[in-house]
């Protein structure tokens, strides 16, 4: 295997860096993926059928928590790499795993939100506008869950075969996904939820 | 009791239940053979379990070839019953089936995987590169793709196919309108099938991007890498919409969702946009390739550089864009008004400039070249003239006002096969051809490939001509049948002799193939078409490694000019070169995707959530495992390279 030492761990095997790129091109397919969902989501909001509006249904104490939760889980995963880069393994698991409990704290208000939307009379079946809000909520929600799965393998394999050109690469990549997730977070919090909200 | 009525076929006829008999007997007959001759290994180890790129393609290229065959069954079938007034051989039900599935089998499942053969085994080569970025990646793609395609293909036995068109335009295709489970199978199938699209397409752009030969600056890549590279750019960016599109769809009729129902606020046009945003930038997914291969034919068989290098990618950069801002062009008559017709008027018309631009630097390159008439040579000379007329016709289509008298009649049926057979088929039958020796080490019969190739071009013109002279005079698509006071009799006869034209010119292709095999010499060298890139710079049969020596390139037309400037593509020693591991993963989780897909057509929800674990767990293991690949030594690579050019 090949090593340039000039470059950061997870970027020193062409294998790596060929990974690194795929893996943001895979970002680009996302954009368009949530760029259509916030596209069709602008084309049904007002189409509430007789189901209630955005207005009606959000609250935004749970939103801002949500929001809160997740903009700190991204500065966290962001110091992660950091103490990975400077090479201290025990202070990048510490950080990953606080990534990760927010991550949790996250999915879990948003776990709360949803029933309290379908209790409400706001369910998947009610109108185009809620199946769209909830498809969009659901879809970045889904994202979160696989987050935290896949970010908890990493963890154990950083646990247990410590910080090789191989870990580093896939803690780094995980660390894009999860920036990701939070940009799209703050398009959801601001065109739906406040947009909603006005 | 009602557990099992969904699996049976709303509209049974006897030829189903002969296909449901021929099936079985198939499954078999294979399952018979494999084990009489012991190939069960041989095809777990070679094939299965496969991550070399030469392989996929050739996969790719077997699927793409039955689908075709399956595809011009369905079409055989519709000409038979447009033939004559008042037909009788389908019932309506039926013949919307065989449209429907007509039209997603050669879209998705033919043309497709198609270019997703030559693409594999060719663009690797031809930038010099040992593999794609992610081998295991592409053997996910393919499974994917295949089990997509599987799953689409058994819905006529199993539950009915969909009959709601190829475009599946809601409410349509919704719970109200299409009750059989046909519709489940167009959302799950292809999605399926996307994803492994979608992976594909990153997967080559990363290729291109970062595994080039030393000395291959973009500048410097063959026309059809740049065609790939512009290709797999408009899959991953159109792609996710269709996954969205497909994703709205499945809720609607699995989960009771209201996005595209006309009540509680459901909105039917949001499919039809999707769908198109989507489907637009698909034509060009599928005639960018094709104009590669155009380019690396007539370039090679006029024995001339390409005319115009820069201009061909900038055109092709130029409808890349301009393909995802077309799309409101297929449905001008549903009501945008007159502004945004015109909009998508005017860029639709003005999307045929770059294409334009490429018919003429094609032309400069055959003028004053010393032209040599191949079998691919030939598909690309029949192509110019007939893709005009699918061309010209289309910018008719794409006047708005002028889109009222020709919408969804026989006149727009003619037009986009008009662009698809002379423009994708013809290029991928010229491709095929082209390639065939580096992918098998034996050419293709000469005069038996220009013979098909003449009769499948004459026949294109008889089939699908007629249908624009049908079509003004107002017989519209999809219809099953029609009256004899109409008038449209002679030519739709004439339109099935076209057809079983078309028929008789596969079957010769199959026939050249069968006696190629038997009689072609072997013994045809690395270059038997005095070629001018890369992949012609190897064995053929291509070797394992690709190439022994990485090359190092100093223009476009590396190998053409290593023959006549005498620049040296291969110095060094060899080296040990790192190659991937094979892996059942790919297989193994696509099957379960099948199971998965399978199961939620057919709402058995406690199947699809296990087969989601299942999914999960794959990955999963993906994760833990460490898999460093294995090297082949310097000894392996003397003894390989020894062998090869001793068989010249």
């Amino acid at each position: 295997m090949k090593l340039d030492h000039s470059l950061p761990l997870e970027y020193r095997t062409e294998e790596g860096q060929l990974k690194i790129l795929g893996f943001w091109i895979f970002l680009g397919a996302e954009i368009m993926l949530f760029g259509t969902l916030f596209a069709s989501y602008f084309t049904l909001v007002d189409r509430v059928g007789s189901g209630p509006s955005g207005a009606e249904i959000f609250e935004i104490t749970p939103v801002l928590i949500e929001t809160l939760v997740l903009l700190t889980s991204s500065f966290t995963i962001g110091l992660g790499i950091h103490a990975m880069r400077l090479g201290r393994k025990k202070a990048m698991l510490s950080f990953f795993a606080i990534t990760l409990l927010l991550g949790l704290a996250f999915l879990g208000v948003e776990i709360y939100e949803f029933v309290h939307y379908v209790h409400i009379g706001a369910g998947l079946q009610t109108s185009a506008f809620t199946a769209i809000l909830l498809t969009t909520l659901g879809t970045h929600g889904l994202h979160v869950t696989f987050g935290l799965f896949w970010g908890l393998f990493i963890l154990l394999q950083v646990k247990k075969r410590g910080l090789t050109p191989e870990t580093a690469n896939k803690s780094f990549i995980f660390s894009l996904y999860w920036h990701f997730l939070d940009v799209v977070w703050i398009f959801i919090f601001s065109f739906v939820y406040l947009k909603g909200m006005m | 009791m009602e557990f099992f009525e969904r699996f049976a076929i709303p509209h049974p006829s006897a030829p189903i239940y002969a296909s449901m008999v021929a099936i079985a007997l198939t499954i078999v007959a294979i399952i018979a053979g494999l084990t009489y001759f012991k190939k069960w290994g041989y095809l777990w180890r070679e094939w299965l379990t496969t991550v070399d790129h030469k392989r996929i393609g050739i996969m790719y290229l077997i699927s793409a070839l039955l689908m075709l065959f399956r595809g011009g069954v369905d079409a055989l079938m519709m000409r038979a019953q447009l033939a004559v007034p008042d037909n009788k051989l389908l019932d309506a039900q039926h013949y919307n089936e065989v449209f429907t599935t007509h039209g997603v089998v050669m879209i998705i499942f033919m043309a497709m995987p198609f270019i997703m053969a030559l693409m594999n085994f060719v663009v690797p080569l031809q930038i010099g590169a040992r593999d794609v970025a992610f081998p295991r990646l592409n053997a996910l793609s393919f499974w994917l793709f295949f089990m997509g395609a599987m799953l689409f293909n058994i819905s006529f036995v199993v539950g009915g196919s969909p009959d709601a068109g190829w475009t599946s335009y809601f409410p349509l295709a919704g719970n109200e309108f299409s009750t059989s489970v046909g519709s489940n199978y167009y959302m799950i199938a292809i999605q399926i099938a996307g994803l492994g699209t979608l992976m594909t397409g990153i997967n080559f752009i990363t290729t291109i991007f970062k595994m080039r030969a030393p000395g291959m600056t973009l500048m410097k890549m063959p026309m059809f890498t740049w065609s790939a590279l512009i290709t797999n750019a408009i899959i991953v960016f159109a792609f996710p919409v269709l996954t969205v599109a497909l994703a709205m769809g499945t809720m609607d009729r699995l989960f009771g969702t209201h996005f595209f129902t006309t009540n509680n606020g459901g909105m039917d046009m949001l499919w039809a946009n999707l769908f198109w945003v989507w489907g637009h930038p698909e034509v060009y997914i599928l005639i960018l390739p094709a104009f590669g291969i155009y380019s690396e034919v007539i370039s090679t068989f006029a024995r001339r550089n390409l005319y115009g290098y820069k201009s061909m990618v900038v055109s092709m950069v130029l409808i890349s864009f301009m393909s995802f801002l077309v799309w409101v062009h297929h449905f001008f008559t549903m009501g945008q008004g007159a502004l945004t017709n015109s909009i998508f008027s005017i860029t639709t018309m003005a999307i045929a400039v770059p294409t334009g631009i490429k018919i003429f630097n094609w032309l400069f390159t055959l003028y004053k070249g010393k032209i040599e008439i191949t079998t691919p040579m030939l598909y690309a000379l029949l192509f110019i003239p007939l893709f005009t007329i699918g061309g010209v016709t289309g910018v008719m289509l794409g006047m708005s006002a002028a889109d009222y008298q020709y919408h969804n009649t026989m006149f727009l049926v003619a037009h986009f096969h008009m662009v698809i057979i002379p423009g994708v088929v013809f290029a991928m039958l010229a491709g095929l051809t082209y390639w065939w020796p580096k992918m098998f080490g034996f050419m293709l019969n000469e005069r038996l490939g220009k013979l098909a190739a003449w009769v499948i071009g004459i026949s294109t013109l008889v089939a699908f001509m007629p249908m624009f002279f049908s079509g003004l005079d107002g017989q519209a698509r999809r219809m099953y049948t029609y009256s004899a006071s109409t008038g449209f009799g002679p030519l739709n006869m004439i339109s099935f002799v076209g057809a079983i034209g078309l028929a008789v010119g596969f079957a010769i292709i199959v026939y050249n193939v069968y006696y190629s095999v038997r009689y072609a010499s072997r013994d045809i060298g690395a270059d038997p078409w005095n070629a001018r890139t890369l992949e012609w710079a190897t064995h053929s049969p291509v070797p394992e490694y690709n190439f022994a020596i990485v090359p190092h390139v100093k223009s476009a037309e590396a190998l053409w000019d290593a023959k006549k400037k005498r620049h040296i593509l291969f110095q060094g020693d060899y080296e040990k070169i790192h190659m991937p591991n094979n892996s059942g993963v790919p297989f193994i989780m696509s099957s379960i995707f099948f199971v998965w897909g399978f199961a939620m057509i057919f709402s058995m929800w406690a199947v699809a959530i296990i087969a989601t674990i299942g999914i999960f767990a794959c990955m999963a293991h993906r994760s833990v495992e460490i898999d460093h690949g294995r090297y082949i030594s310097v000894r392996k690579i003397e003894e390989t390279e020894t062998k090869l050019r001793g068989a010249k």
